[in-house]
């Protein structure tokens, strides 16, 4: 696996520091056995580690830990982190499957910089494909040993023994619980290799196992960051600068200063106010005075041209063949141009954080994806060692790719030093669509060429500024140039939900489909024809069959559309059905056929899946970041609209249970496929071949409304 | 100026501002942290709760509205331990993914039944139309409303 170039704005991953030697760690946890999974060297590599001794006197590194506590619980240490995927529940779901335990007494603690092992982050759908096999093996590890501990015990063959619910059990019935076994010890083992269940052995991975504390969201007990509020804590607002890139050019706090309980800081052209309510901060927030330096930036209206002009010198990431001869000799012959606009990933709960100052020490909770690049990032802005900084990241309100960053966990951290108590910073919607970052903008020009029979003999694909996630595609094509080019970007970006494998998806898709009706062939028969890969084949044909592709034909005002593709080792298609009404889309029936190898839990897989369309659904139809002058002008819900109940269609998944290959992560690879779906189907209703995303913001356009 | 305000039940005295949202006063005042911030303009339904039994948008609701009425929130669902069927029909379906609307989808979802108690899904669809679930969940959460508007005619 390559990195993908969204994953410059990741630095290089810290010394590690593992905080607890083997003292401190029984300190902390109790006696008991705790069983150390060490990163496997192609996992450190993938995930940017550099070298650097750890605690336990281990050179190697650390993946994961299970604790088998003398009371018998089960704890499970890990840097991922949950923002919605459910992730706490299938890893909670490994653990039980080795364990050979309820799911319900799994204990993971994730996330948290002094307690759990360094993690780069949660994202690029690797916690299924990485954490989960670390998990497992370090679980398998601490069953293996308590088997040989009551084997010991009881001087019996382990061969002999079982594990089950907690116990260790011999042929004659004769038991002993997990935490007798590790009474009065404390044991440390580590492994980076034990035997682990295989998904056609699978009792627990596999099964549809609710949401592991579901209750405590469903009653509302559960504290996101935004619910916390230590003893002594205020409220902290920021004050944002006239536009992109703004320069403090005069200030005046004396106003605000003078509020009863307010605090002001200016550091900078950071500048801000605490207050012992949010309504006290929010008025001293207005009476700040201030005027900022704004240099001109471009509008949403100058975008594709704009990205176009600043593309800066890039080399191809794939040639073959002769791409300009098979081009001007191909007997079908295309070249197009999409668009794709910025979109915000709005999650529901906006970027919050809490910081505290203790002896010269930093804590901060905050809904991150990264906590342990926030510790670096707060390091690096505060001049402070990383041992002196905790991130603590509690179950938070989603990120979809958004979260990367500690925007709102470095400037509580500034207001608290200056306040000398904890801070607490929750950003409003507006300061969410305005001063997080996007999904790239990108421009995307294809030129292709074609036999009459269907052959595609040359592909010539070149995309500015949105990434080069998924920008290569399986179609056996013999002549290709694929190329990405760098660009300005006027606004802020960075990673998004399956990172620029939509806008590839939707450009290659679309362009596919045009190439289809150009040769006269069926879209599916067309793609069929060009692809030999059996995963992306077979779930073509498992979404084709479902939806009954080509049972009926479309009418004016009624079409169908068929896209599909590979992303993060996942195989997606999609099929959809749409409908003209009053001149806007409706998409009415969306089929996908999803492989992402053995599935882990069937009922959280689903939910990814439709959440994903759903999602895709806004950046498919309508999202787009409106802005002008380092400003965005729709930084509303009233205004960015997002899908809502009404806008969504009939959802059919087909889950393709590979237990022959291994689970991959399924987060981001089923968005990919919806927006081309659409806009053939579109097409196919219309005639009208809509190349820009969003494709109908304002309904469809008036240009030509029937075929 | 000082308001009573009766919520889940306990009767409340606030010391604030009359134009103070109700939210705020929950969230950051009686520590009823189940109640959302999602948008401050009423668009998205995570901070709903319920006036007298119907559904308001707590962010947009100055306080003085709430003097000395009913209000219910997500903390106040739940009788001895034991669900109200919304919430349980949410952990039926599995219908939450982050969960941070689900409180608010919850509440809506009980002033969508008193109303009406045996919802069409389209229905249901309507009447959830201002809540707003950016993980996609909502097929689900049509699933758990009509399971919970089952379960209570059994």
């Amino acid at each position: 696996m390559t990195l993908e170039p969204e994953r410059y704005e990741l630095r290089e991953a810290p010394a590690y520091d593992f905080p607890l030697d083997r003292r401190e760690f029984f300190k902390t946890l109790g006696g008991g056995l705790l069983i150390v999974a060490l990163i496997s060297p192609s996992d450190a590599q993938e995930s940017g580690r550099r070298g650097g001794a750890g605690g336990l006197g281990a050179p190697k590194e650390i993946a994961a830990w299970i604790h088998v506590g003398e009371d018998g619980v089960i704890t499970a240490n890990t840097g991922k982190v949950e923002v919605g995927q459910n992730i706490r529940t299938s890893l909670s779901q490994a653990v039980a499957e080795e364990l050979r335990i309820p799911v319900s007494s799994v204990r993971l603690v994730m996330g948290d910089t002094a307690l759990t092992p360094y993690d780069m982050g949660t994202f690029g759908s690797l916690t299924t494909p990485q954490m989960a096999p670390q998990i497992h093996k370090a679980s398998a590890a601490a069953r293996q040993a308590l088997i040989a501990l009551a084997a010991k015990q009881w001087s019996a063959d382990p061969a002999t023994l079982t594990a089950s619910d907690g116990r260790v059990i011999a042929p004659g019935g004769r038991s002993i619980g997990y935490g007798e076994l590790t009474k009065g010890r404390k044991l440390v083992e580590t492994v980076d290799g034990a035997g682990i269940a295989a998904p056609k052995d699978w009792k627990v991975c596999g099964q549809s196992i609710p949401k592991v504390d579901g209750r405590a969201f469903v009653t509302g007990a559960h504290q996101y960051v935004s619910d916390l509020h230590p003893a002594g804590m205020l409220f902290g607002k920021v004050l944002r600068p006239a536009g992109y890139g703004g320069k403090l050019a005069s200030f005046d706090g004396s106003k605000a200063a003078a509020m009863p309980g307010v605090k002001v800081v200016r550091d900078g052209d950071f500048a801000g106010v605490t207050a012992p309510s949010q309504e006290a901060a929010e008025r001293a927030l207005e009476a700040l005075k201030a005027e900022w330096k704004v240099d001109p930036q471009p509008s949403d209206r100058e975008l594709f041209g704009y990205l176009k002009e600043n593309a800066s010198e890039s080399r191809p990431s794939t040639l073959e063949g002769a791409v300009d001869q098979a081009l001007a000799e191909a007997p079908v012959k295309l070249r197009r141009t999409y668009e794709i606009a910025y979109i915000a990933h709005t999650p529901l709960e906006p970027r919050a954080a809490v910081a505290e100052w203790s002896d010269g020490k930093l804590t901060a909770w905050i809904g991150t994806q990264r906590p342990f690049g926030v510790r670096s990032e707060l390091a690096e802005a505060f001049h402070l060692p990383e041992d002196r900084i905790r991130v603590i990241m509690p179950d938070t309100g989603s990120g979809y790719g958004g979260k990367h960053t500690g925007e709102a966990a470095i400037e509580a951290a500034r207001l608290a030093r200056e306040a000398g108590q904890p801070v607490k910073v929750v950003w409003t919607r507006a300061e969410e669509f305005t001063w997080a970052y996007a999904r790239p903008a990108g421009v995307i020009e294809i030129a292709s060429g074609a036999t009459k029979e269907g052959a595609i003999v040359a592909w010539d694909f070149h995309n500015y500024n949105s990434g080069a996630a998924g920008i290569d595609s399986l179609y056996t094509i013999p002549n290709q140039r694929v190329q990405f080019h760098p660009t300005k970007s006027p606004l802020r970006q960075g990673s998004y939900r399956a990172l620029a494998s939509t806008a590839n998806h939707f450009a290659r898709e679309s362009h596919i489909d045009e190439l289809a009706h150009e040769v006269g062939l069926d879209p599916l028969e067309f793609r069929l024809k060009n692809l030999s890969n059996p995963r992306l084949r077979a779930v073509f044909e498992a979404a084709a069959n479902k939806f009954s592709w080509n049972k009926r034909k479309p009418t004016a005002g009624h079409g169908f559309g068929i896209a599909g593709g590979f992303e993060k080792a996942g195989y997606i298609a999609m099929a959809v059905e749409i409908a003209i009404e009053r001149g806007q889309v409706r998409v009415v029936r969306v089929v996908s056929a999803f492989d992402c190898g053995a599935v882990v839990n069937p009922v959280h897989l689903n939910s990814q899946v439709e959440g994903a369309v759903v999602m895709g659904l806004g950046g498919a139809l309508f999202e787009a970041l409106k802005f002008e002058n380092g400003r965005v002008t729709n930084a509303s819900l009233s205004e960015y609209q997002v899908p809502r109940f009404s806008d969504t269609p009939e959802l059919e998944t087909v889950l393709i249970d590979r237990k022959d290959q291994p689970s991959v992560g399924a987060g981001e690879c089923p968005i990919v496929g919806l927006a081309p779906a659409i806009a053939n189907a579109i097409y196919s209703a219309t005639g009208q071949r809509l190349r820009s995303m969003p494709l109908v913001p304002n309904g469809l356009p008036k240009v030509v409304s029937q075929r | 100026m000082a308001f009573e305000i009766l919520v889940n039940g306990a009767s409340h005295r606030v010391e604030t501002d009359p134009e103070t949202s109700l939210l705020s006063v929950l969230r950051n005042q009686l520590g009823l942290t189940g109640s959302k911030y999602g948008c401050g303009e009423g668009q998205c339904g995570a901070c709903a709760v319920l006036i007298d039994g119907r559904a308001v948008r707590s962010c947009i609701t100055p306080v003085k509205h709430a003097a000395g009425r009913h209000v219910t929130t997500i903390e106040g669902l739940a009788r001895n331990g034991k669900l109200h069927p919304v919430q349980q029909g949410f952990l039926d379906a599995d219908a939450l993914q982050c969960g941070y609307c689900t409180p608010g989808m919850v509440m809506s979802a009980v002033a969508l039944l008193a109303k009406d108690p045996h919802p069409t899904d389209a229905a249901i669809r309507r009447g959830m139309e201002g809540n707003v679930c950016r993980c996609g969940t909502y097929p689900r959460i049509v699933a758990a409303v009509r399971m919970a508007s089952k379960g209570a005619a059994r």
